[in-house]
C-alpha cells in the first residue's frame, strides 16, 4: 500500500525583523554582519513557542480533515518549551484530539524534522490510521551573531498516511554521520558553531550528496528528473552546488525563504516541503533533504489528490500576513538579550496549580466550552449550570469547542498599565457567532492593525503566562484579527 | 417585595480620615482616625457599640484577614466583628452589614468602618495580583482602566456618539471633580485641572487618559448607626436616616452570555429600580437632592448617569456638558471630589461617600456646602469590572423626606 502526505500545512509568524536593524545595531562591533544585513526574518510574537508554532501549522494541515482519525501526533523540534513533558502531546490537546494517541517528540538535531517525518511514513506504513507530524522552531541566538540573522521562526506540519496521498513517497535514505558543525551542550542555551567553509566543503557537500544519490539509485529516479528539491540550509548558493554536483537542474532549486523568512532550524526542510507542495502539479518529483549529523533525503511524487485538496493558507499564506518590525530592541526584549527594567508589576507570580490545570485542561487547552442540551445556549466556560438566565438547566453542558470558532468584537482596550511583555495589552469582549464570547487577551496587534467595534477574530492556541520561577508556561487561546487584510505593511 | 429599611436606621455619627499618600500611618492609624471622629460626632461611649463590621478589598497589601484588625486596632470588647469584602462595594457592605443588624433588631448601635492601604506597593496603580487559581489561567490580562474603558468602545458604537465627544464629556466629568475637590481639606488631590489638560494627558488604556483615571490613595471611613428611637433618645435630632440599601451581584450574563452589549452596567440598573422603590422614588431626576457614584474612571461616571435613570439612555453627554451635575447644578455629583480627587481605598470608598452625604444633608460641608440642604442623596459602588462586577446602592435622606 502506498504511503505519503495527505495534508500539508504552515505557519510563519507574523512579525518580520528588518535584518537592516540588527546590523545597525551590530555593525560596530562586527562590520561583517553588514553582509547578511538584506531582507527579513521572522520572528515569533512573545507568547509564542516552537509549541504554538506546531500548532497553528497543524490547524492549517487538519482544515478539513477529520481529526478523530489521527493515529499518532509528532513533533520535531530543538527548541522545545519542556524538556520534559511531551511536547507533542501538548500539540495533540490543544488540538482536541483524542487521547488514544501516540505521541512522540524528535529532537536534537536540525535533521529532527526530515528524521521525524521519514519515521511518520514507516509507521504509517505499517497500517496505522493518519499521523500528524509537526516541525518548529523557535531558535536562542546570541546577539551580534549570524545565526541572528539567518535564522526565522516558523512551522510546518503534515498529515501522512495511507489512502487519498497528494504526496506518494517514492523512498528515503538517511546517512549517519557525527560531523560536529555545531553543538549545544546540557544546560547551554546557545549553539556553539565551528567554521562555515569546513561545513561547506566537508560536510553540506560530501554528506548530502551520497543520502540523495543513494535515495536516487535505490528509488531509480534521474535526478534531472526532480522537479523540486528542497534543502533548507541558509548558506548562500549551496543549494545550487549540490544541484549542480547531483545532476538536479538549476530551475529546480527550491527558495529557501532566506530573504523573507529565515532559516527555520530543525523546522525548514518541512517548511520547505510544504512550501513547495503549494505550488505542486500532479508528477512532480520532490526531493528534500536535510543536514545534521548526516542526511535525510526523501523522494515524493506529487499525484492527482492534490487538485482536490482544501484551499489552506499555508507558509505563503502565513508568509503575506506580515508586519515589518523595525525595533530591534523588541527582539532582544522577547528574548531576554537585555536585561529590561519590566516594572514591579512584572513580578507577579505565575505559578500553576497542577492539579487546577489539570482538571481545567479541557477549558484552557482545548478550549473547550459547554452547551445546554436543553437550551442550546453556547458558554465559555463550561459550567454545571447553564448562563442563560430563561434556563439556568443544570447538569445539560456538553461539550462545545470554541478553538476554530470565529467571533466578533464587542469592545476592546489598549492597556498600557497592566504588565505585558509586549505593552500596550490589547484585550477585549469577544462574541462568537453561534453564541458564547470572552473577555480575551488578545494577539498579533501590529501598530497598524485597526481594530473596530464589530471586527471579525479567530483564536489563536498563545502563551499565557510564564512562570520563570519555576520554568513553566501556561497556554490558552488569544483572539486575533481573523481578516489578514487588516494588517499594514 | 419586603417592606425594605426605609427610615428603619438612622446615622448617629460618621468620620473620615484624611485620605491621601499617608506615608507614615499604617492602616490601624487610618482607622482610629475615621473612628475617633465618629464616635464623638456620635456622642456615645465604646461600651455601647453592640456589634462592628470591617470592609476591606486587598488585605493582603496591609492588615491581613478577618476582622480581628479591626477588633484590635479599636480595642472593641470581644463585640462579634465580622470583615466583609465584596470588591470595591466592600464599605457599603460593612455600612449594610450594620444597617441590617439594626433593622432587625439584633443590635442597638452598630458600627461599620472601611480602610485600605493602597500605597504600599512601589508603583502607583492598584496592585497587580492573581485572580484565583482557575480564573488566572483563562481571564485576560486586564487592569482597572483597561477594563472599564471598553464601555467606551460598546458605548460609542452603540448609541453613534463620536469618541471627540465622548472624550470631552468624560474630560467635563474631572475637570468638575477636581473643582470640588479643590475645597475639601480631606481629598487627597486639590488640583483644579481644564479639560485641555484631561484630553491631553498620557494614554492609560485606551480611551482613558492618565486624568480620566482616580487616584490611588490611603484612607478609612466609619459610620455608627442605630434607631431613629435611639438616636433621638440620645439627644440627636434632624436625624440622617437610611432610605434603601441595594446590592446587584453580575451572575454570568455580562460575561458569558451575549445578550449584553458592553455598554452599560446590568447590575446598577437592577439595583437602583431596587432601590428606588425601597425608598420610594419614582422620579429619581426631581427626587434624588445629591450623588456620589463610583468614578473610579470618568466613563464609569458617564454610564452610571444613564443606568441609574437620571440622564436618558444615549444622552449623558448633553446633561454632563450642561452642567448638569456640577456642584452648581441640578443635581451634584461627586461634590466632595469623588473616587477621582479622593482617591479609592477600597474599603473606606463606600461609607467616605455616605459621610459626604451626611455632612451636606447637615449643612456641615464648608467650603463646598450645598446652597440648598439636600435632602435625599445617592450612593453608589461599582466593584469588578463592567463584565462581572458587584453594585451597591445606598440612599440616606433627612428623616420624613
Amino acid at each position: 500500500m502506498e504511503v505519503g502526505i495527505l495534508a500539508y500545512g504552515g505557519y510563519i509568524p507574523q512579525s518580520r525583523l528588518q535584518r537592516s536593524e540588527i546590523a545597525k545595531a551590530h555593525s560596530w562591533f562586527n562590520p561583517g554582519l553588514n553582509g547578511l544585513a538584506k531582507g527579513e526574518r521572522a520572528m515569533a510574537n512573545w507568547d509564542e513557542d516552537s509549541v504554538t508554532m506546531a500548532v497553528e501549522a497543524a490547524r492549517d494541515c487538519l482544515a478539513d480533515s477529520d481529526r478523530n482519525d489521527v493515529s499518532a501526533v509528532y513533533m520535531a523540534s530543538t527548541s522545545f518549551p519542556f524538556m520534559d513533558r511531551q511536547n507533542a502531546g501538548i500539540v495533540a490537546d490543544a488540538l482536541n484530539l483524542n487521547s488514544s494517541l501516540q505521541t512522540l517528540d524528535f529532537a536534537s538535531s536540525q535533521r529532527a524534522g526530515s528524521a521525524g517525518l521519514a519515521t511518520a511514513l514507516q509507521v504509517a506504513k505499517g497500517g496505522s490510521g493518519p499521523i500528524l507530524f509537526t516541525a518548529a522552531e523557535k531558535r536562542q541566538t546570541k546577539a551580534a551573531s549570524p545565526l541572528e540573522f539567518t535564522s526565522g521562526d516558523g512551522a510546518a506540519a503534515f498529515l501522512v498516511g495511507q489512502g487519498k496521498v497528494i504526496a506518494r513517497l517514492l523512498g528515503s535514505h538517511t546517512e549517519a554521520v557525527d560531523f560536529v558543525d555545531h553543538f549545544r551542550g546540557e544546560g547551554e542555551a546557545y549553539d556553539y558553531n565551528w567554521e562555515e567553509r569546513w561545513i561547506r566543503d566537508e560536510g553540506y557537500l560530501k554528506i548530502v550528496p551520497s543520502a540523495i544519490s543513494a535515495l536516487l539509485s535505490e528509488t531509480g529516479v534521474k535526478a534531472e528528473d526532480v522537479t523540486t528539491f528542497c534543502f533548507p540550509v541558509a548558506a548562500r548558493g549551496v543549494a545550487g552546488m549540490l544541484a549542480k554536483k547531483l545532476g538536479i537542474p538549476e530551475s529546480s532549486v527550491a527558495d529557501n525563504l532566506q530573504a523573507n523568512c529565515g532559516e527555520t532550524g530543525t523546522a525548514h526542510s518541512m517548511v520547505m516541503l510544504s512550501h513547495a507542495l503549494e505550488n505542486s502539479k500532479p508528477g512532480d518529483k520532490i526531493l528534500v533533504a536535510s543536514f545534521g549529523q548526516g542526511s535525510d533525503a526523501l523522494l515524493f511524487e506529487v499525484t492527482e489528490e492534490i487538485k482536490s485538496l482544501s484551499p489552506r493558507k499555508g507558509v505563503s499564506g502565513y508568509l503575506a500576513r506580515r508586519y515589518a518590525e523595525t525595533n530591534y530592541n523588541k527582539f532582544l526584549a522577547f528574548h531576554d538579550l537585555v536585561n529590561l527594567e519590566r516594572g514591579i508589576r512584572a513580578e507577579t507570580d505565575k505559578k500553576t496549580g497542577l492539579t487546577t490545570l489539570y482538571r481545567n485542561k479541557g477549558m484552557t487547552q482545548a478550549m473547550i466550552g459547554g452547551q445546554c442540551s436543553q437550551c442550546g445556549t453556547a458558554q465559555f466556560p463550561k459550567s454545571n449550570m447553564c448562563v442563560n438566565e430563561n434556563c439556568g438547566a443544570i447538569g445539560t453542558q456538553e461539550d462545545y469547542p470554541f478553538a476554530e470558532r470565529i467571533s466578533k468584537v464587542n469592545s476592546f482596550t489598549a492597556d498600557r498599565l497592566t504588565y505585558s511583555p509586549d505593552p500596550p495589552a490589547y484585550y477585549g469582549m469577544i462574541q462568537f457567532e453561534e453564541g458564547g464570547r470572552l473577555m480575551s487577551d488578545f494577539t498579533d496587534i501590529s501598530p497598524e492593525t485597526d481594530i473596530k467595534v464589530g471586527m471579525p477574530m479567530r483564536m489563536m492556541f498563545r502563551v499565557k503566562d510564564y512562570d520563570n520561577k519555576r520554568g513553566f508556561r501556561r497556554y490558552f487561546w488569544k483572539a486575533t484579527p481573523a481578516d489578514a487584510s487588516n494588517k499594514g505593511e | 417585595m419586603a417592606a425594605g429599611i426605609k427610615d428603619k436606621v438612622a446615622i448617629l455619627g460618621m468620620g473620615c480620615s484624611r485620605f491621601g499618600e499617608r506615608w507614615n500611618d499604617n492602616a490601624e492609624d487610618l482607622m482610629i482616625e475615621a473612628y475617633v471622629e465618629a464616635l464623638a460626632d456620635a456622642g456615645i461611649e465604646k461600651s455601647s457599640i453592640d456589634a462592628a463590621w470591617f470592609g476591606t478589598g486587598i488585605e493582603e497589601e496591609h492588615v491581613g484577614k478577618s476582622a480581628v484588625p479591626l477588633s484590635m486596632a479599636l480595642r472593641l470588647p470581644n463585640i462579634p466583628v465580622t470583615r466583609v469584602e465584596n470588591y470595591c462595594a466592600s464599605g457599603s457592605e460593612a455600612f449594610r452589614g450594620a444597617v441590617y443588624a439594626v433593622a432587625s433588631g439584633a443590635c442597638d448601635i452598630a458600627l461599620a468602618l472601611g480602610v485600605e492601604k493602597l500605597k504600599d506597593t512601589g508603583y502607583g496603580g492598584l496592585p497587580q495580583r492573581n485572580r484565583g487559581s482557575v480564573n488566572d489561567l483563562f481571564w485576560a490580562n486586564a487592569s482597572a482602566p483597561g477594563s472599564f474603558a471598553q464601555l467606551a468602545s460598546a458605548y460609542s458604537a452603540k448609541h453613534g456618539v463620536n469618541k471627540d465627544d465622548m472624550k470631552r464629556a468624560m474630560a467635563h466629568i474631572s475637570v468638575k471633580s477636581h473643582d470640588n475637590g479643590s475645597k475639601n481639606p480631606k481629598a487627597h488631590l486639590r488640583n483644579k485641572i481644564n479639560e485641555d489638560k484631561v484630553m491631553n494627558a498620557p494614554m492609560i488604556a485606551e480611551p482613558l487618559g492618565l486624568f480620566d483615571c482616580c487616584g490611588v490613595s490611603d484612607g478609612s471611613a466609619c459610620a455608627i448607626v442605630t434607631t431613629p428611637e435611639i438616636a433621638k433618645s440620645l439627644g440627636k435630632s434632624d436625624l440622617i436616616t437610611v432610605k434603601a440599601m441595594q446590592l446587584a451581584a453580575s451572575n454570568g450574563r455580562e460575561a458569558q452570555h451575549n445578550s449584553w452589549d458592553g455598554s452599560h452596567f446590568v447590575t446598577t440598573r437592577a439595583a437602583a429600580n431596587r432601590a428606588y422603590k425601597e425608598a420610594g422614588i419614582t422620579k429619581p431626576r426631581d427626587q434624588i437632592s445629591l450623588f456620589e457614584v463610583h468614578d473610579c474612571f470618568s466613563i464609569t461616571e458617564f454610564v452610571t448617569m444613564e443606568d441609574l435613570f437620571i440622564s436618558e439612555e444615549g444622552n449623558a453627554v448633553n446633561d454632563i456638558m450642561d452642567g448638569f451635575y456640577d456642584a452648581d447644578g441640578k443635581i451634584p455629583c461627586q461634590i466632595d471630589g469623588g473616587l477621582k480627587c479622593f482617591g479609592h481605598p477600597i474599603g473606606a470608598s463606600g461609607l467616605r461617600m455616605i459621610y459626604e452625604m451626611y455632612l451636606q444633608m447637615q449643612g456641615r460641608a464648608g467650603d463646598r456646602q450645598r446652597k440648598e440642604e439636600p435632602v435625599v442623596g445617592m450612593t453608589h459602588n461599582l466593584g469588578g469590572f463592567p463584565h462581572q462586577n458587584v453594585c451597591s446602592i445606598t440612599i440616606v435622606g433627612k428623616e420624613g423626606a
